[in-house]
């Protein structure tokens, strides 16, 4: 029992009740959980009518007026975006890292990361207009043979949002494989054929986990500097053009760390409601949730730096473009979004240093809202009010925000929570294989190995 | 078509010290194509095994220069293919196109990494071996694929380290 006080991230299960407990969260779910998939359908399908609508009528229809462009579409892309870098920290840079605490929250934030990166993708594609030839962004030649610009950001993201998609995809698939197999050895039946398709052939042989355990390393070492490439490119979107506000060299770490606190915020919302309704209490403890709420407080603490140092360059830069920027943002027509911001991510997050709320899970939960909320009207913030004053004060405007925004973006929360909640009941939110890992096998002699 | 099964001795062992112990007696023994089954990986077992450093690696650094060089390749090939001035910038410029050719260098890899996983799997056919579902769960299983007339050596070897079931196969 000392021991095991000691290392809190072990779990005090057999390895058999982690077969048990872990394969219960996919037995016949709960009235609950209907309704919350109820729930996410109608909330897509909302999305869906609007995105009929937008293809019939135009982008007009979201209020897209000049000089603000850019608005609700592009802030829910860089949103989303965001959401799926904690799963990549978690899963590759922390199993780098062999923080063991990863082990029981990994996989559900690495599930969180594949369907937030699905949601982020459609966003380029509702934003620019005639949908039907969004493959004009492919690297093929058009009708006069001009091959696409690689000098431009929005062709860089292209390639770093497919990567990361395709690469975070295989990272979640190879990690799955194992646990599908441990799932076909105990179901019978449809499922059993279904499971043992997926399951390619795994048994567990030296010959299998010889191969495995250096490819899983491998993907983790290659995800890792594609997670912090990925949001560093989004904010050369913004960074590589002129626009006050917007023309920045903070940008690239400014955004990784956002996007890693926004993701942990989605993790803490999804998590907490999760474990309660799938009875993963032992599983996932209160130490897990106390190491990711530190995670949110160094990343919200490098947040609180980087609106400062925004602030204190544009004053300094005696630049009067940026410092009418930054003095609108929180005195301007637009200054509940730019509060907003500043108080849901630098100051609410600063809460967390205290242990009691850390492990308080109504609090985390509460704050993690707050973080959501928070990251949402940063990338409005710096997208939407940037845009919105210019250079020349005769073309400021503010953006006008329509229903086609608002049915977009709940369309896409619905769109999320549905492909996430088929997962939850379909695959173990769990990683089997790797909570196994961690509990030894008996032996017959005691003593060290 | 099921493969004709491959004659040896399976054991299931609960304790990972005895099913160490019984590795490391067979492969003393001579026995060398050993197929060993576990719910996760575990280093003790790696150790009594002392199986090379999988060549996995090489896939990964193949799939990742291929990349790189495709990244460069098609960038600067498409911008020479049809030279367009634009900003005064050379036509092949090189920083943008470092962040298309890292992208690339990412994506061939890990793709190349998971092919390298799957054919390196495959190349050693379990087919005709058993197999049985506690190991996935939380037995370790031995497989000595061996001779009729070596079994009872084998079993006896298997007994004595401490395997709760030992059972004959294809025989």
């Amino acid at each position: 029992m000392t021991a095991l006080a000691h290392e809190p991230h072990r779990p005090t299960q057999t390895h058999a009740e982690v077969t048990r407990d872990i394969l219960g969260t996919l037995k016949t779910p709960s009235r609950g959980y209907y309704l919350a998939l109820f729930g996410a359908v109608a909330m897509f399908l909302v999305g869906l009518f609007t995105f009929t609508m937008l293809l019939k009528e135009g982008l007009g229809l979201a209020g897209y007026t000049p000089p603000v462009m850019w608005s609700v579409y592009i802030t829910t892309f860089v949103f989303w975006i965001g959401i799926g870098h904690a799963g990549t920290l978690i899963s590759a840079i922390l199993f780098l890292f062999r923080s063991p605490w990863r082990t029981a929250v990994y996989r559900s934030t690495e599930a969180m990361t594949v369907f937030a990166v699905m949601t982020a993708a459609l966003f380029p594609i509702i934003h620019i207009g005639r949908q039907w030839i969004f493959y004009w962004l492919l690297p093929y030649p058009n009708a006069r043979f001009l091959w696409p610009n690689f000098k431009s950001p929005l062709l860089w993201d292209v390639f770093a949002i497919t990567t990361y998609f395709t690469v975070s995809t295989t990272f979640l698939i190879v990690g799955l494989i194992p646990d599908v197999a441990a799932i076909r050895d105990k179901v019978s039946g449809w499922r059993h054929t279904i499971y043992k398709l997926a399951a390619l052939g795994w048994t567990g042989a030296n010959s299998q986990w010889r191969h495995y355990t250096r490819g899983y390393l491998y993907l983790a070492a290659l995800a890792t500097p594609l997670v912090l490439s990925v949001h560093s490119v989004v904010s050369w979107d913004f960074a590589m053009s002129i626009i006050p506000g917007w023309h920045g060299t903070i940008f690239a770490p400014y955004f990784v760390a956002g996007a890693i606190y926004s993701g942990i915020g989605m993790v803490l919302t999804l998590l907490i409601p999760l474990r309660k309704v799938l009875h993963l209490e032992h599983m996932i403890t209160d130490y897990h949730f106390d190491n990711l709420g530190k995670l949110t407080l160094l990343t919200g603490s490098i947040l609180f730096y980087a609106y400062a140092m925004e602030y204190f360059v544009a004053w300094y830069s005696g630049n009067i473009f940026e410092q009418t920027t930054f003095w609108r943002r929180a005195f301007g027509p637009m200054w509940w979004a730019g509060w907003s911001m500043i108080i849901c991510n630098a100051f609410v997050s600063q809460l967390l240093w205290f242990r009691k709320i850390r492990t308080n899970l109504t609090s985390l939960f509460i704050i993690s809202l707050f973080i959501n909320l928070g990251m949402w009207f940063e990338r409005f913030v710096i997208i939407a009010s940037s845009l919105s004053n210019d250079y020349d004060p005769y073309a400021w405007s503010n953006p006008a925000i329509t229903w086609a925004d608002w049915g977009i973006l709940i369309g896409s929360f619905g769109w999320f929570l549905m492909y996430f909640l088929l997962f939850a009941r379909t695959f173990p939110v769990v990683a089997i294989q790797e909570i196994k890992e961690m509990i030894p096998y008996p032996r017959k002699h005691t003593g060290g190995h | 078509m099921a493969r004709k099964p491959v004659p040896g001795v399976l054991a299931s062992f609960t304790q990972v010290d005895a099913a160490t112990e019984a590795i490391t007696g067979l492969k003393a023994r001579g026995f060398r194509d050993l197929t060993v089954y576990t719910a996760a990986p575990n280093h003790e077992i790696e150790d009594a095994l002392k199986e090379p450093v999988s060549w996995v690696r090489l896939f990964t650094l193949i799939g990742g220069l291929t990349g790189v060089t495709a990244g460069f390749a098609m960038t600067i090939w498409m911008s020479r293919d049809w030279p367009l001035l634009v900003g005064g910038k050379p036509i092949a410029a090189i920083p943008p196109y470092v962040v298309i050719a890292f992208e690339l260098t990412i994506l061939y890899g890990a793709l190349s990494t998971c092919a390298g996983m799957l054919i390196l799997s495959l190349a050693k056919s379990l087919k005709g071996r058993p197999y049985h579902p506690r190991f996935s769960d939380d037995r370790i299983g031995i497989f000595v694929p061996c001779a009729p007339e070596q079994t009872g050596a084998v079993r006896s070897l298997l007994t004595q380290a401490g395997s709760e079931e030992v059972t004959v196969h294809g025989a």
